[in-house]
């Protein structure tokens, strides 16, 4: 076969991925500005479901609280993970190794399990169901990816650099704040975005945790389409898509996702 | 680099990492070993009840066949959506790594991302608008088509598989691509040059090459699929009972929590023997 067809025939593969992957979510975006009720067609454009959407207390109530728990949960994941890729970078020790296979459990494990053990471990010890343990759990699933982002980010840091520092009499808190961390910074910052968008898309882990009345977004959204399907979840789907695509695109700018850059 | 370390550094070492790793302790750790220990109990022991130890729920597993079908059903579904991944997603990648060069490429491999990282029941949602009956599917169908088609997959299995490989292909299109992107291209001018033809090449040099990675893609996409419960119930409704959703039930809806922590188990069990036995191949993909 000829190989520029091969190629042609590639790319037009790679299109009709594309357009699988965009489809449905430029469909729920669309029939979101739909005035039908019943996802009639012909289209008749309308704001009525968002207008609606900014009148209905429970779920503005829940996307201010998964809004919430994303934020403390990406200062928390941040900074311990920050701190802890610190460590497994610049120091060898004993156990090393195995606090590195540690991390993958909570990325490995389905969050089906994870999720349910929670929920049985924070009753055992009386604290239930609600915030706190919606934010323990979301940045215990969150560090992992921090660690992981920084820690690639921190390879490919030149330790000479310190050295040089310190041999023009730079202190260590000097060489930390004015050498090493700039470097880093990228890594810290993807690493952020990283933990903010495990947390506000979290559904499985918030679903068994959060509690009736007091959930999150997804959780909300979950029950109501169980409830039968609302343009209105349309509207709110379609804000919450442009939010984490945006956070991902963000993220994208300060790593590489592994690919080369 | 010295083993012995200075009592400074320990202390260093001791104050970065312990914060974190206690949270994981506290969060993912201990209740693994909670529900461990709730699986072998009768009753909840937090209520008015009467509670003793016992290994009637793993019985319950073992005895009532309804629990190993669902499970073999769910073994089913992961394997299916896997193999269809892997077969649309590999030449993706491949188009990706070795069709499409400089700026393009990263564009284009950075929308095939993109959707992965964006909420996935969103996503799920999504397909339901698309595939419920007298929705934009089968009215666009019936736009461009002469005869009249009734398109309504919604509630069915093909539902639940193409939401799921919707959720998932991403993963193995990214780990291919890694793998892709790793082959030397002067490795397979130098074989075209010594005669070797296109199915010779792929079959020869970079099916081999790249196998791991979409071994690791596979695997990823596997694990979480068998213990799927959100997808299964918004798109196959009542045809979508698998093991996830059972579990889901026991925690959610009939609270009988010890059966759920033992049926929770036994699908860790699944899928730690599953990353066991792929996990030379995952080391290898990483390196």
């Amino acid at each position: 076969m000829n190989s520029r067809l091969l190629a042609n025939l590639g790319r037009l593969w790679l299109g009709l991925i594309l357009v699988f992957l965009y489809a449905p979510i430029l469909v729920m975006a669309f029939m979101s500005f739909n005035a039908s009720q019943y996802y009639q067609l012909p289209f008749e454009f309308s704001m009525r479901w968002y207008e609606k959407l900014a009148s209905n207390g429970e779920i503005i109530d829940a996307a201010t609280r998964s809004v919430l728990i994303a934020i403390v949960t990406t200062i928390l994941a941040t900074t311990l993970g920050t701190a802890a890729s610190v460590a497994l970078f610049r120091f060898e020790f004993r156990g090393k190794r195995f606090l590195q296979v540690m991390l993958f459990p909570p990325i490995a494990i389905p969050w089906l399990i994870t999720g349910t053990a929670m929920l049985i471990f924070f009753f055992g010890v009386g604290l239930g169901r609600g915030t706190p343990s919606v934010i323990i759990g979301h940045v215990a699933l969150a560090l992992p990816y921090v660690i992981v982002v920084v820690s690639a980010r921190l390879a490919t840091f030149d330790a000479t650099l310190e050295e040089a520092a310190r041999s023009m009499g730079a202190g260590g808190w000097t060489i930390t704040r004015r050498v090493t961390l700039p470097w880093i910074a990228p890594g810290i910052i993807a690493g952020a975005l990283f933990a903010f968008a495990v947390s506000f898309d979290q559904f499985v882990v918030s679903y068994f945790l959060s509690e009736p009345g007091d959930s999150t977004l997804p959780v909300l959204i979950y029950t109501s389409i169980r409830k039968g399907f609302t343009p209105e979840i349309n509207a709110i789907s379609t804000i919450i898509i442009v939010i984490s695509m945006a956070v991902m695109l963000f993220a994208a700018r300060f790593s590489n996702f592994g690919g080369e850059r | 680099m010295s083993t012995v370390l200075a009592k400074q550094d320990r202390l260093k070492i001791f104050g970065l990492l312990s914060p974190a790793y206690l949270w994981l302790t506290v969060a993912i750790f201990l209740p693994l070993s909670a529900m461990l220990y709730f699986s072998f109990l009768s009753d909840v022991p937090f209520g008015q009840k009467e509670w003793f130890h016992t290994t009637e729920n793993y019985k319950a597993f073992f005895t009532t066949p309804t629990y190993s079908i669902l499970l073999w059903k769910s073994l089913r579904l992961a394997l299916m959506v896997t193999v269809i991944s892997v077969f649309i997603g590999f030449p993706c990648a491949y188009v990706l790594a070795k069709t499409i060069k400089g700026r393009a490429r990263e564009a284009l491999f950075l929308l095939v991302i993109l959707p992965f990282w964006s909420n996935s029941l969103v996503r799920i949602f999504s397909w339901a608008i698309v595939l419920r009956g007298n929705g934009i599917l089968e009215v666009g169908l019936n736009a461009v088509l002469p005869f009249e088609v009734d398109v309504n997959l919604m509630f069915s299995t093909p539902a639940i598989v193409i939401g799921l490989v919707h959720s998932y292909l991403p993963y193995v299109i990214l780990t291919s691509y890694l793998a892709l992107q790793a082959i030397d291209d002067n490795l397979i001018d130098a074989a075209r040059s010594m005669g070797a033809g296109k199915l010779t090449i792929l079959w020869r040099i970079i099916l081999p090459l790249s196998l791991p990675g979409l071994l690791a893609g596979a695997v990823l996409i596997f694990v979480p699929v068998v213990g799927s419960f959100m997808e299964p119930r918004i798109l196959g409704g009542r045809v979508g009972t698998y093991f996830g959703t059972v579990i889901e039930d026991q925690f959610v809806a009939v609270y009988n929590w010890p059966l759920g922590a033992a049926l929770s188990f036994v699908l860790l069990a699944v899928v730690l023997l599953i990353l066991a036995i792929s996990s030379p191949i995952l080391r290898k993909a990483r390196t």
